[in-house]
């Protein structure tokens, strides 16, 4: 009998001791490296407020997580996926970082979701939109965080269409974010009762807009539906207003637009303008106070759904490190598909394939007269349930839902 | 001028790059970055600097060659090697394709012409299926070299991408100094005279091009391998820009030149880029005081100073 | 009514319409790169910065100049701006040409290429820092809100005061060159600027004043421009090498001929948007490719 006890007190103090090594911070401290876009194109949806908003997380947490300290580092990738593929790795090798925060732009996501996926550390997408991120380039490592295509197409186009407005045209960007925003749009209005009556193809980073529009004016469409992004977003939506198209019966919709695009364009030419986020700083209390805090930090700006998403990222990230103890993605990643979030902006669960669920909100830009300030943009038309706003599991493509690895 | 100095100073270069694997302070992907830049400003180098011909389209070639090299590594999950030489061998004969439209005019002509042609390309590579369009090709393979060495371990691809810089750089030095090279600067330098000595000088110029473009191919193929990845931004003018800045600031007509040039520019871009528009600046302002007092570009300034050929 | 590959006439004429004031955009910024290119020989990369400085200096004087010299009421009108920013953008080129521009001119005019790509950067990097990169909105002028209807098609006012502006200081530009007595001066500085100099004129400053005015009519492209497009820091460099294009296309040193071409560029372009939409960025490089294979000094260029 004592011989045995004393062999499973041994046993039991080896196991703690062995369990003692594997729940353990690397190097004592746990690195986020905020990869984004620092001054291009997406530079004010993510960029420095990206990086603002994952200190604030880090504060949050008191600076430190069970003893490791936080250290928050950043890189600009331009949008550029070269950028991306070598910031990320030496961000991973160099500045041993664990999570990859960020990834504005599929192209630079992909390649930063590659190299995490090769070297085991997570990659947390919030600036992203694609589809294929949790379809046919998911990875266990890739959470994606704020929004996609599906969600921009289930809310903005059923909405729009609910109104009456059924007659679709697309001016659309030639290249794959543009024609996977048109075609999922396609899919909910077709399933609405609604028809696609036509549609264009322009060259992204194109300057005029009016040949395109005007094909949209002649086919006499309800709705002209915007599936581009960033200035090629904020050009159509200025010659339209300039062709008269706002005003006229005819309606356009931006399938993809944040408030920084907005406040770049100003209220007179956007107002009444339908457009889907998956944050807004004034829906409730909560955003509110968050909001007030980070235009305290940042020139006045409240932040866009993606800068909210990179705070609410990071301090999930670090309340999981917390709970597991650990930073290895493993175990992290096992705890954040295994645990529902709540911290007062977003509130939902990540799923097998790395999407976060979660309420989205159609907005409607606000008139110069009813806003009351620079970011006061807009108003919350409708909340979209999260069910609604999301793939269905059951549709993924991800391999690690269907059990099919990609060839 | 002294060659032997340069080929001391050759061997010692390149004898230190191969220890970095050992070190931690240098960080051995930057500079298989700088060797694929340092390749393309190379051969960007051959042509302006070597047979006085602008071209504003080398990323077409650059790009190509990644582009095929990533495909074909990915798709037919081939050895690198072999991934390598079908990528060169598309830049190769676009560029002899290219080249024999462009010999014909010359100047500004010469070089907006290459400038169109590589629109075209870029405008092909948004629209072409496999090359994914705005995502790119991701996910590479490396491969195993000859079917032996595993080139996915950072030092392996380090070596490799070393062997394969040596290789250009020999290259680029045995044409310089060949006969041929001598036709060539002959013709940079009083082309009417050339021609009355009875040299056919398109033919020379179409085959310096089409070796050029072989050469981008080269640094454009070993990029797809060293990130793994190829992307528009390889086919896009602004690269074909850079690689001319890469070889002024090195220094045009040195051998060594592109290298520094293009390890300063990659230098910049990683460590500037985070404060916003100073890249953009600072890229600006090192091209203008490079063209107004510093013509000769580093290494090129070094070489006169010290009398030596670089 | 008969359709043309599914296009309809009115759809057509629309499309016409357009790219005739989209020509008439390029005719003004070419025009301003030949000017430079016939009387300087240096390709002036900035040109597409200076586009982009009359813009946003056009924007700076209605919204934010008030702010800066403490008076708030303080907004620079339209019209005004039409005049007093391409004469700004003029004496800053002015001041770039006597500094450093001028130590080129006996190089090779790769360098003066280089220098003005350089500048380009610069003078993008700084506003592109100050402004971010999404750009501001310069509201429509009032007098020019609105448009008119025609069938189908919707004319706004400003895009045809646009054509009509350009066009007249395309023709007045092209007058003073080739019909007065000061144009012709500046002809005869191309030729022969030595012979020039020995009959007593002063050509240095002729050169001077020719970069300011061509740099000066970049700008007021710009002013134009700020009402239409969003006013961005990148704006210029978007659109440089389709400028490059067309006065290449035209033959570098030929005012006319970047006039014609600008005019003909943009009716082409035009037309591929509505068949060929995606081809719209790429079509002015093919017939840039074919153009000079066939005419080696651009359509009506003459070979130096």
């Amino acid at each position: 009998m004592k011989k045995s006890l004393i062999a499973q007190s041994v046993a039991s103090a080896l196991m703690v001791f062995a369990g003692a090594a594997t729940a353990q911070i690397s190097d004592n401290s746990i690195r986020i490296g905020v990869l984004t876009d620092m001054s291009g194109i997406y530079s004010a949806v993510e960029g420095p407020g990206a990086v603002l908003a994952a200190q604030m997380a880090a504060e949050d947490m008191g600076g430190q997580v069970n003893g490791a300290k936080i250290i928050i580092t950043s890189a600009d990738t331009q949008s550029k996926a070269d950028l991306s593929a070598s910031q990320a790795r030496e961000m991973i090798d160099r500045d041993k970082v664990d999570v990859l925060m960020g990834n504005v732009s599929t192209a630079s996501a992909l390649a930063a979701m590659e190299v995490a996926d090769q070297r085991k550390k997570i990659a947390m997408v919030t600036g992203a939109a694609s589809l294929p991120i949790t379809n046919e380039r998911c990875n266990p490592y890739t959470i994606h965080y704020v929004y996609d295509t599906y969600a921009l197409a289930n809310g903005t186009a059923s909405a729009v269409v609910a109104t009456g407005k059924k007659n679709w045209f697309f001016v659309t960007a030639d290249y794959a974010f543009g024609h996977t925003l048109q075609r999922d749009a396609s899919a909910v209005v077709n399933a609405s009762g609604g028809k696609v009556v036509g549609s264009v193809s322009h060259p992204i980073n194109t300057t005029d807009f009016a040949s395109y529009l005007a094909q949209a004016q002649a086919s006499k469409a309800d709705v002209i539906a915007l599936a581009n992004a960033g200035g090629d977003t904020i050009g159509s939506v200025k010659q339209a207003a300039e062709l008269g198209i706002m005003g006229s019966k005819q309606t356009v919709v931006p399938l993809l637009m944040f408030i920084s695009d907005i406040q770049a364009l100003g209220l007179r030419e956007t107002q009444g303008m339908n457009f889907t986020v998956g944050w807004y700083w004034d829906y409730s209390d909560a955003n509110r106070k968050f909001a007030k805090r980070f235009q305290d930090k940042f020139k006045g700006r409240a932040p866009t759904s993606v800068q909210a998403g990179v705070y609410s990222a990071t301090l999930n990230y670090l309340k999981a490190v917390q709970a597991t103890k650990t930073d290895d993605s493993d175990a992290v990643m096992k705890y954040l598909k295994s645990t529902p979030i709540d911290d007062g902006l977003f509130k939902g669960t990540i799923r097998a394939d790395g999407k976060f669920e979660h309420d989205m909100y159609l907005l409607q830009v606000k008139s110069p007269k009813e806003s009351k300030g620079i970011n006061d943009v807009a108003k919350i038309a409708r909340v979209i349930p999260a069910a609604e706003a999301t793939q269905p599991l059951s549709a993924s493509k991800c391999y690690l839902v269907t059990g099919k690895k990609p060839s | 001028m002294n060659t032997t100095m340069l080929n001391k100073i050759t061997v010692v270069v390149f004898a230190l790059l191969a220890l970095v694997p050992f070190q931690n302070v240098v960080y051995d992907l930057f500079l298989m970055k700088v060797f694929c830049f340092a390749i393309f400003a190379a051969s960007v180098n051959l042509l302006l600097g070597f047979s006085g011909l602008l071209s504003f389209g080398h990323a077409a070639f650059f790009g190509t060659a990644s582009y095929v090299t990533a495909h074909i590594m990915k798709q037919w999950g081939v050895t690198p090697e072999v991934g390598m030489l079908l990528g060169v061998g598309c830049s190769t004969v676009l560029g002899y394709i290219f080249g024999s439209l462009a010999i014909r005019r010359q100047g500004i002509y010469f070089a907006m012409i290459t400038l169109a042609l590589a629109q075209v390309v870029y405008f092909a590579a948004t629209q072409l299926p496999f090359t994914n369009g705005e995502d790119g090709i991701h996910g590479v393979p490396r491969g195993e070299f000859l079917g032996l060495i595993n080139l996915t371990p950072s030092s392996n691809m380090y070596w490799f991408s070393l062997a394969v810089m040596l290789f250009a750089f020999l290259l680029i030095q045995r044409v310089v100094q060949s006969p041929f090279g001598q036709v060539l600067k002959s013709i940079r330098e009083n082309e009417p005279r050339a021609i009355s000595l009875g040299y056919n000088v398109d033919r020379y110029k179409l085959v310096a091009f089409t070796i050029s473009a072989g050469l981008a191919g080269l640094g454009g193929s070993l990029k797809a391998l060293v990130l793994q990845l190829a992307s528009l931004g390889d086919v896009f003018w602004h690269t074909s820009g850079e690689a001319v800045l890469m070889t002024i600031l090195g220094g045009i007509g040195t051998l060594w030149g592109p290298v520094i040039g293009a390890a300063v520019i990659v230098n910049l871009q990683n460590y500037l880029a985070n404060l916003g528009g100073w890249s953009t600046i600072t890229t600006g302002a090192i091209f203008v005081v490079c063209v107004l007092a510093f013509r000769r570009g580093i290494v090129g300034e070094i070489a006169y100073r010290l009398k030596i050929k670089l | 009514m008969f359709e043309l590959l599914g296009v309809t006439p009115q759809a057509l004429t629309s499309q016409l319409l357009i790219g005739l004031i989209n020509g008439s955009f390029y005719a003004l910024l070419s025009l301003g790169l030949a000017v430079i290119f016939g009387l300087l020989n240096v390709i002036n990369f900035t040109h597409g910065a200076l586009y982009m400085l009359g813009a946003m200096f056009t924007w700076i004087g209605l919204t934010q100049l008030g702010d800066w010299v403490g008076m708030p009421e303080l907004e620079v009108p339209y019209l005004a701006a039409l005049i007093i920013t391409p004469i700004i953008v003029g004496l800053m080129s002015i001041v770039i040409e006597k500094t450093m521009l001028k130590r080129l001119y006996h190089l090779d005019h790769l360098y003066g290429l280089l220098l003005t790509f350089g500048l380009a950067l610069v003078i993008e990097g700084m506003f592109r820092h100050w402004f971010g990169a999404l750009g501001n909105s310069y509201p429509v002028p009032d007098m020019f809100r609105g448009g008119m209807r025609v069938g189908e098609l919707f004319i706004p006012w400003y895009r045809l005061w646009v054509v009509g502006f350009a066009l007249f200081v395309c023709f007045a530009t092209w007058y003073f060159i080739e019909r007065t007595k000061l144009g012709s001066l500046l002809r005869a500085g191309t030729e022969n600027p030595r012979l020039l100099q020995a009959l007593g004129v002063n050509v240095p400053l002729i050169i001077t004043l020719t970069y300011g005015v061509g740099c000066a009519l970049a700008a007021l492209a710009g002013v134009l421009a700020a009402p239409i497009y969003q006013v961005t820091a990148t704006m210029g460099s978007n659109l440089i090498i389709v400028v490059f294009a067309v006065v290449v296309i035209g033959g570098m040193g030929s005012i006319a001929g970047s006039i014609v071409t600008g005019l003909g560029l943009g009716v082409i372009e035009g037309l591929t948007k509505v068949f060929y939409p995606q081809a719209s960025s790429v079509s002015i490089f093919v017939i840039m490719i074919i153009v000079l294979l066939l005419k080696p000094a651009g359509l009506f260029g003459k070979v130096r």
